[in-house]
């Protein structure tokens, strides 16, 4: 008895204070609802040029990386010292732009004036709105003129301009010189087919236990991502021209399945660990026990720098196949707080074409890098290809090298060949549904590829077919 | 008896109406005496309404809205509900989840109980191995699984190691569709044991010895002390732990998230899992909070069969 009045006392009790609480919620709730409008940009057109402005800007090397980190403040120094109006303010973080924490930083006001991001999110930050359209203030930018225009479309909605690249290369394929040389295969004359890539794999494969000679993603949407890699290479698409349904269930999508299937089943090439994801290659390829993957010149200084790799050890060629056809681009660069004011825009814009896009400069000061005992000499960014900048570029990087630069040839020879293909629209959604595909013929020796794709392209169709 | 038990109450001239002097001097004796305890619940409730109801409520409003973070958002009644629903990943999601506590209630429940009972009866190194048993709890969730995922190696991990002592052929553990789902619940078991056995151990030592006595008098075995003693003086705290632990494994995220990344085909996707698909890597809050909505009325069930249950345990002592 003493329990159960002791209980109706208590809910009416807590009946008053429970409601208020939920009213204070819900307006707090509210509030944050309508806390967007707040911040709207004015027009500030008429203020003076000159007029002191800060600027946020993402992507400081973090305080782990104290060389690369002084450079940044550096040049950050020599910018404001050039525009004493503007004001830099550098955000650092590690890696630069963290999918967990993007929308909580714009939905809490903490977004960087000028912020970091990967070509993969580009579209769909577009898409979403969540970018300013700088297409008004863009001509300014003198380096646009030279920057390669599958480069600068990586920003670009129709004819409205929302970002500058920072960094750009397309897929390759990565290999381990030294398991090359112990495998007795030639490093300097890396596989340039598939069916070479299989007979290399099962060399190295079979120098001893442990040894893997192709390693391949198959989960947390990586999977997808080299999916598409390969079937950019063997000439395949990932969607229609139109963007409205999928195109990978082809004979070019159906090779790049089986080429797996008989790497992972028939040569037992690929190892028995699956389900791996970026940083799982990353480690093996660091380890030494891994002879190829694919992946850009990026993987080899990820490889030096965060898994006990070293750069002489590793060697860069193009995809298997892909001289004439296309590759999965990649890279990253910048965009604008949707809140960014003109003033901010504007001066953002000088900052990153002083430290992103002048040779010689912010992050190509070569001289600088190589005097910090910095790696110099990797084939990327591409950002201008051929022009007067890229050129110079190029020489920059070959004057002040540090890195074994022929290792590199097989990559940059052909890519004049080359078409740089942009990712998918969609891209994480479609990369989920082919981790199902991908991880199925790297676990199941009976997987039925046709049926993998098939199911596959229902399920993207699907997803392409909304809000396309 | 009566006079001591039931002190004269002072009845109020006017019943129904208070004097309003009377009123406040009861009501501010009624603040003062507890105002310490308004102080502390102050703390409490702050904390709740920001770290909990407030990001609830936010989750449920987002779930009927299209929001970008930037523009205003905009009310789109169910239609992040039908998305998420026509999601073929759905199905999977919410089969795998009903799986992996349907199996966690098999392994993870019992294995605890079952450690608690050894360890009660054993008479040396209880203290030594009760902290052996609680030990895993005190690692880090995301260090432990990283620990299990060399232990599932298919080719260097431990334990295909084991099996092949035994002559047994390796197992494929995460990489096959059939053993992943299992291998995520043995990780998730182990993680949490110590804190099962800890109170299922509390429970069992509140057991009154004669009991046992009696039972043994009675020449009952330890199966049969277990089974007409033990089990019958813990049905509740086994209770309370069952709806607890199908509650905290329907939220199973971060055993899919090191470990298979939702792999292969999909046979670890779980709800909580593709609620973080769709949040962080689809950029469609919407959905996600759609997900995580669903995921809470269907755990408010088994919770409000839990606080029932502790009700009911308060009101039978």
């Amino acid at each position: 008895m003493r329990t159960t009045s002791h209980r109706r006392v208590s809910a009416a009790g807590w009946r008053r204070p429970a409601s208020l609480l939920l009213v204070a919620g819900l307006g707090l709730a509210a509030a944050s609802c309508g806390s967007g409008d707040e911040e709207k940009p004015t027009a500030q057109g008429s203020a003076a040029a000159d007029a002191p402005v800060t600027i946020t800007v993402g992507c400081q090397p973090p305080k782990s990386n104290p060389k690369e980190r002084a450079g940044w403040d550096e040049d950050v120094a020599a910018f404001q010292k050039l525009h004493p109006n503007i004001t830099v303010q550098s955000k650092d973080a590690f890696p630069c732009i963290n999918p967990d924490t993007f929308q909580a930083k714009l939905a809490g006001g903490t977004q960087e004036d000028v912020f970091y991001v990967y070509y993969t999110d580009v579209q769909k930050i577009i898409k979403s709105k969540q970018a300013a359209d700088i297409s008004e203030y863009v001509g300014s930018v003198k380096a646009l003129n030279d920057i390669r225009p599958d480069v600068q479309s990586v920003f670009k909605d129709g004819d409205k301009t929302y970002g500058l690249p920072r960094n750009n290369y397309n897929m390759g394929l990565v290999y381990n010189r030294k398991l090359f040389t112990q495998a007795g295969l030639n490093p300097d004359s890396p596989p340039k087919t598939w069916a070479e890539v299989q007979e290399a794999a099962k060399k190295i494969a079979a120098i001893g236990p442990g040894h893997t000679g192709f390693g391949e993603y198959s989960a947390g949407n990586t999977g997808g991502w080299h999916f598409a890699a390969s079937l950019y290479a063997r000439g395949g698409s990932m969607v229609s021209d139109d963007g409205k349904s999928s195109a990978f269930n082809s004979a070019e999508g159906k090779a790049v399945l089986e080429n797996l299937k008989q790497m992972r089943w028939n040569d037992n090439s690929m190892g028995s660990k699956q389900l791996l994801q970026w940083e799982d290659l990353m480690r093996m390829m660091g380890s030494g026990k891994l002879g190829m993957m694919i992946g850009a010149p990026d993987v080899v200084q990820s490889v030096n720098n965060d898994f006990q790799g070293k750069f002489e050890d590793y060697g860069v060629t193009a995809v298997p196949e892909s001289e004439g056809k296309a590759s999965l681009s990649g890279g990253d660069g910048y965009m604008f707080n949707p809140k960014a004011t003109p003033e901010k825009i504007k001066a953002g814009l000088l900052w990153l074409e002083f430290h992103e896009l002048t040779p010689g400069k912010g992050q190509f000061n070569y001289e600088r890098a190589k005097a910090q005992g910095r790696p110099v000499g990797l084939p990327i960014p591409d950002l201008y290809g051929d022009s007067a900048p890229g050129k110079e570029i190029t020489a920059l990087r070959k004057e002040f090298a540090t890195v074994p630069v022929d290792h590199f040839t097989p990559y940059v020879t052909p890519q004049s060949s080359i078409t740089n293909k942009l990712e998918p629209p969609k891209a994480q959604e479609l990369y989920a549904v082919l981790d199902v595909a991908m991880s199925a013929v790297l676990t199941r020796k009976d997987a039925d590829i046709d049926k993998l794709l098939s199911d596959a392209a229902s399920k993207a169709d699907k997803i392409l077919a909304k809000n396309t | 008896m009566a006079i001591l038990s039931k002190p004269p109450v002072r009845r109020s001239p006017h019943p129904g109406a208070a004097h309003p002097f009377e009123k406040n001097g009861a009501a501010r004796r009624a603040v003062g005496r507890n105002l310490t305890a308004y102080g502390f619940l102050c703390g409490a409730l702050i904390c709740f309404a920001f770290f909990s109801w407030y990001p609830m409520i936010r989750e449920i409003i987002l779930s009927f809205q299209e929001n970008n973070f930037v523009d205003p958002a905009k009310w789109v009644d169910f239609d992040n509900f039908r998305t998420v629903i026509e999601d073929p990943a759905f199905r999977s999601a919410w089969l795998n989840t009903a799986a992996f506590s349907g199996l966690a209630l098999v392994v993870g429940y019992a294995v605890p109980f079952v450690l608690a009972v050894v360890l009660n009866e054993l008479r040396h190194a209880v203290a030594y191995l009760r902290f052996v048993v609680y030990l895993p709890v005190m690692l880090p969730p995301a260090v432990a699984v990283l620990l299990f995922k060399w232990f599932y190696d298919p080719g260097s991990g431990l334990f295909n190691q084991i099996l092949d002592v035994f002559g047994i052929p390796p197992l494929a553990w995460l990489d096959s569709t059939s053993t992943a789902l299992i291998s995520l619940v043995l990780v998730s078991t182990w993680m949490n044991l110590g804190t099962g056995t800890l109170i299922y151990l509390a429970a069992l030592q509140s057991i009154p010895g004669d009991l046992y006595e009696s039972a043994e008098l009675d020449g009952a075995g330890l199966f049969r002390r277990v089974w007409h003693v033990t089990i019958p003086q813990t049905k509740l705290i086994l209770l309370v732990m069952l709806l607890l632990q199908v509650v905290a494994t329907m939220q199973v995220f971060i055993e899919p998230y090191l470990l298979t990344g939702g792999g292969p085909e999909n046979a670890t996707v779980t709800v909580a899992y593709l609620m973080y698909q769709y949040a962080f890597n689809f950029g469609d809050f919407g959905g996600g909070g759609a997900l995580g909505l669903m995921l809470m009325v269907v755990l408010m069930v088994f919770s409000a069969i839990y606080l029932r249950v502790s009700r009911d345990n308060e009101g039978g002592r």
